[in-house]
């Protein structure tokens, strides 16, 4: 089917550049005279010859037209030579050769003329010049350019509009192309233009709407306030679509930062307050991944997600083994050394790397956005941000349910002498699940260096955010933590607009704290022996 | 009668008199000799002591609930903001129109922001009994809201940490909102004088330091006459065994409240001392760092002693002013590796050292704990509940 579409597309091609092709050479002696009559015509025929050059099919037509709008269009005094101005700085301006194109480096500005054009001339030139784009090949070029036609639409330009709009191809340049003859119509009073329009997120079309409310016409004031409504309802739609998108991208951070907590914290207890360094240490793994490979930041960025992994485990390990395994049973001493233990690891990085942020280049893969309709675009790091706490997630409960590590932690976690006499190793699965926490926390750190900037107080902005999503949620359960994370953020997305980013947060603190006093075990508290003691 | 009891007690005359004589060369090493004298005290130095007060003050606030009812407050640190604040708009109404503005009512940062009329709790802070009331008043009621919500949900050990520190960051946003009207980002600050004397003048930074000094004594003998009563009592049981003093029928959540109450007062006095003196205040003073910095200081000193929070806060604040002097890089790592070495090496702090001064009379000090017993004491982790302690789960579980 495509190929056959194809196929008839090249053979309209072909069928339509021959002619162009031998009238050619009969263009070429008509440019210079098109652009004499041009320069010389006076201001009220200067219409005139404009369309003139539009219609003769020249392929420089467009550039001269759009030069000529731009006050570009010049002509050397002495030679008679027409000249694009390319850079019109200094006192020398660089120009090219406006009929072939061949640049001819500087010119002194005394010696260009140019061409004169007024107010009225450039908004005839510029529907002229949507209209030569609009016969493009290029449908993406094309619907650019309808686009810009919205609302700048005139009598003389509708004309021509409606007799391109059969031959358009493209249905979403036709869908644009009827919105802006619509508008239009519209702006003429033709209240069967409104029903057209109802649907759709423009800006303009709702500027069209909004002072066609403001007419006359008792009818067309009621049809365009209905079409207004339904729009507003769209918007809102969107809007609310769109806060709870950035809410769950908040959330998706939270929940990254918090869900190597819950395993150290939840499950272990163990309270490690360099929770955020590690965090630290996972983005500014990725950044030192950059620096290793230059140019490829995709690469890097991939390579950074086992390798921030590692890092941060072995740093875990490293805490486990020097500080936490000897205070053992006496967590506000824990509290207090690891949280020692997160500001040497700050200055360390404020003295071996640097005081400042360090910038993470976000490969090209994933900047940009997915645009759902007008009013709603999703940028795409966040996507990715959030697919990838789900998939941390998920993997971190297939390895707590179905593996022997998951099983002897549960199992060292509710009842540590029973579980050492079936023979487990308890000290090796403190280690491992401390390792498995930390480098889950160095995966959060390789997914916040996208979003945040990579520094040395990184980790101390997620550190309190990371408790309270692992208390709120119920210490202990991984399911709660993703729920708590995700609607904690989702909140403070709510709240944002009228309480602004700083209260809002506030707002959520507090609420918290209340909630707690509430229901100290958090949202999913554990259940049966383990959570009887 | 129950506040001069501590008085007769040896360690507490001690303590005293180590104070009073500190203070008294002060005194006269800055008043007697002349400025150039190798032994003469700058009034900088004064200051600097005096600042040293105010944090070993704060430290004795902290070590009455950490140390006495186990209660790890990582959040004093914004009661004694509080206090300062409120100390600071009192002095930022005496500033009058002598502001850069010339406003008479408003002070410097409200008429930058365009306020037209003082909000109204800025209201009464031109008379100094007024702010003196709120200096006690406002840490008091947070603690007694905040306490009441917690105890009553019987929210402690490492959650009642968590979210203290929640609390205090809080804060600290709000205090960064200028629509808060606290001078937002800068603070209180500018001040010209305190009761009518010129804050810059040596006489009155004497004054404030003795203030503190006296501060600091009373501080030190309300919590010894707090601790040593029936209730200080009741305090150490809830302390070592929660559940169980809850067993034999004391309201536990009444006296974790008192004595929580109690505290943040005095660290609201440590404030409001410590910012004439300093000069300025803002809202850095909640920053959750500086709470756990407090912690550390009693951690180092020894816990549930007192004079160790002392001796811990005046020491670090010490290390902190030569290091941050000589060498500024190198002061987090020293202020981290003392978190790890006091924790896992000194549990009983710098007054586990000195036994002598431990022994107590037979029956004078119920609270110091006997031989053997670990200050990091937990309920939760009596050797027999060692395989449980693990998970915090449990921990709740056990009240």
């Amino acid at each position: 089917m495509s190929i056959l579409r194809s196929l008839t597309q090249l053979f309209v091609v072909c069928c339509l550049s021959l002619p162009l092709l031998a009238h050619a050479q009969d263009t070429r002696e008509e440019g210079p005279a098109l652009l004499q009559a041009l320069a010389e015509a006076s201001s009220a025929d200067k219409g005139d010859v404009i369309s003139r050059i539009a219609k003769s099919g020249d392929e420089r037509a467009r550039d001269w037209l759009a030069a000529f709008a731009d006050g570009k269009l010049s002509r050397i005094e002495d030679s008679g030579q027409f000249v694009i101005v390319l850079e019109n700085r200094g006192r020398n301006w660089t120009v090219a050769d406006a009929l072939t194109g061949e640049p001819m480096g500087e010119v002194s500005r005394r010696e260009l003329d140019t061409i004169r054009i007024n107010n009225a001339l450039r908004r005839e030139l510029d529907s002229i010049l949507s209209v030569i784009d609009l016969t493009v090949n290029n449908a993406e070029r094309r619907l650019e350019a309808a686009r810009a036609l919205r609302g700048r639409v005139d009598a003389a330009l509708s004309k021509r509009l409606a007799e391109l709009l059969p031959d358009e191809s493209d249905d979403r340049v036709r869908t644009v192309l009827q919105d802006a003859l619509a508008i239009y119509r519209l702006e003429q009073g033709d209240i069967t233009a409104v029903a057209p329009l109802s649907g759709s997120l423009n800006s303009e079309v709702r500027a069209a709407l909004t002072s066609a409310a403001r007419s006359d016409d008792p009818k067309l004031v009621a049809a365009a306030n209905d079409a207004l409504a339904s729009i507003e309802q769209k918007l809102k739609f969107n809007r609310a679509a769109e806060t709870l998108y950035f809410g769950l991208s908040l959330g998706s951070v939270l929940v990254l930062a918090a869900i190597g907590l819950a395993i150290t914290f939840g499950v272990m207890g163990v309270i490690n307050m360099a929770h955020g360094e590690l965090i630290m240490l996972g983005a500014y793994t990725t950044w030192g991944m950059q620096q290793l490979l230059p140019g490829q930041p995709g690469l890097a960025l991939v390579l950074s997600i086992p390798a921030g992994f590692l890092v941060s485990a072995l740093a875990g390990v490293a805490i486990e083994r020097s500080v936490i395994q000897f205070l053992k049973g006496r967590p506000l001493e824990t509290l207090l050394a690891t949280f020692g233990v997160s500001l040497i690891l700050q200055q360390l990085v404020r003295t071996v790397i640097s005081p400042l942020n360090r910038t993470v280049i976000t490969p090209e893969w994933m900047s940009g956005s997915v645009m759902i309709n007008e009013a709603l675009s999703l940028t795409l790091n966040r996507l990715y941000v959030l697919g990838f706490a789900l998939v941390v997630f998920a993997g971190l409960m297939l390895i707590m349910r179905k593996t022997r590590l998951g099983l002897e932690v549960r199992a060292v976690t509710q009842n540590r002498a029973m579980a050492r006499s079936m023979g487990i190793k308890a000290t090796r699965v403190d280690i491992m699940t401390f390792a498995l926490g930390s480098g889950v926390a160095g995966l959060a750190g390789v997914a916040l260096s996208q979003l945040t900037n990579v520094g040395p107080n990184l980790g101390q902005n997620y550190i309190i955010d990371s408790f309270m999503v692992v208390v709120f949620g119920g210490v202990g359960s991984l399911w709660g933590t993703l729920v708590a994370g995700l609607s904690l953020g989702t909140i403070n997305q709510l709240l944002e607009p009228w309480a602004g980013a700083v209260l809002a947060k506030i707002v959520v603190l507090v609420f918290i704290i209340l909630f707690i006093q509430k229901r100290p075990r958090g949202l999913f508290p554990q259940k049966g022996r383990a959570a009887e003691g | 009668m129950w506040l001069t009891r501590p008085l007769s007690e040896r360690s507490t005359q001690l303590f005293l008199g180590i104070l009073f004589i500190a203070m008294l060369l002060v005194t006269v090493l800055h008043v007697a000799l002349p400025e150039g004298h190798a032994l003469h005290v700058s009034a900088y130095t004064v200051t600097l002591l005096g600042k040293y007060l105010c944090y070993a003050l704060l430290a004795v606030a902290v070590d009455l609930v950490w140390g006495y009812l186990g209660i790890l407050s990582l959040g004093h640190g914004a009661f004694f903001a509080l206090g300062g604040y409120a100390m600071g708009m009192y002095l930022m109404r005496q500033i009058g129109d002598r502001g850069v503005y010339g406003d008479p009512l408003l002070p410097d940062f409200m008429v930058f922001l365009n306020w037209d009329a003082l909000p109204w709790y800025w209201q009464g802070f031109d008379m100094a009994w007024f702010a003196v009331i709120m200096v006690l008043l406002a840490p008091g009621l947070l603690a007694l809201v905040f306490g009441f919500l917690a105890f009553r949900s019987r929210v402690t050990g490492v959650y009642l940490s968590i979210i203290t520190q929640a609390l205090t960051f809080a804060l600290m946003l709000a205090f960064f909102r200028n629509e808060m009207g606290f001078g937002g980002n800068n603070g209180l600050t500018d001040f010209k004088d305190i009761l009518g004397f010129n804050l810059r003048t040596d006489a009155t930074r004497l004054g404030l330091f003795l203030a503190t000094g006296v501060a600091l004594a009373v501080g030190y003998i309300v919590c010894r006459a707090i601790v040593a009563s029936k209730l200080g009592r009741v305090s150490i049981a809830c302390r070592d065994a929660e559940a169980r003093t809850r067993f034999l029928g004391y309201r536990v959540e009444r006296v974790q409240l008192f004595v929580f109450v109690v505290s943040a007062m005095l660290a609201g006095v440590a404030g409001a001392l410590y910012v004439p003196q300093v000069g300025i205040i803002n809202p850095s003073e909640f920053s959750p760092l500086f709470s756990i910095e407090i912690v550390v200081w009693v951690a180092l000193g020894g816990r549930a002693t007192l004079y160790g929070a002392v001796i811990g806060a005046v020491l670090v604040n010490y290390a902190k002013t030569v290091f941050t002097g000589i060498m500024p890089d190198a002061w987090l790592f020293a202020l981290g590796a003392l978190f790890v070495l006091v924790t896992v090496f000194l549990p009983k702090g710098i007054a586990g050292l000195l036994p002598s001064l431990r022994r107590p009379k037979v029956g004078d000090d119920p609270a110091a704990p006997g031989p053997g017993h670990d200050p990091g004491y937990d309920p939760d982790h009596d050797p027999d509940q060692a395989a449980d302690a693990q998970s915090p789960a449990n921990r709740e579980a056990t009240v």
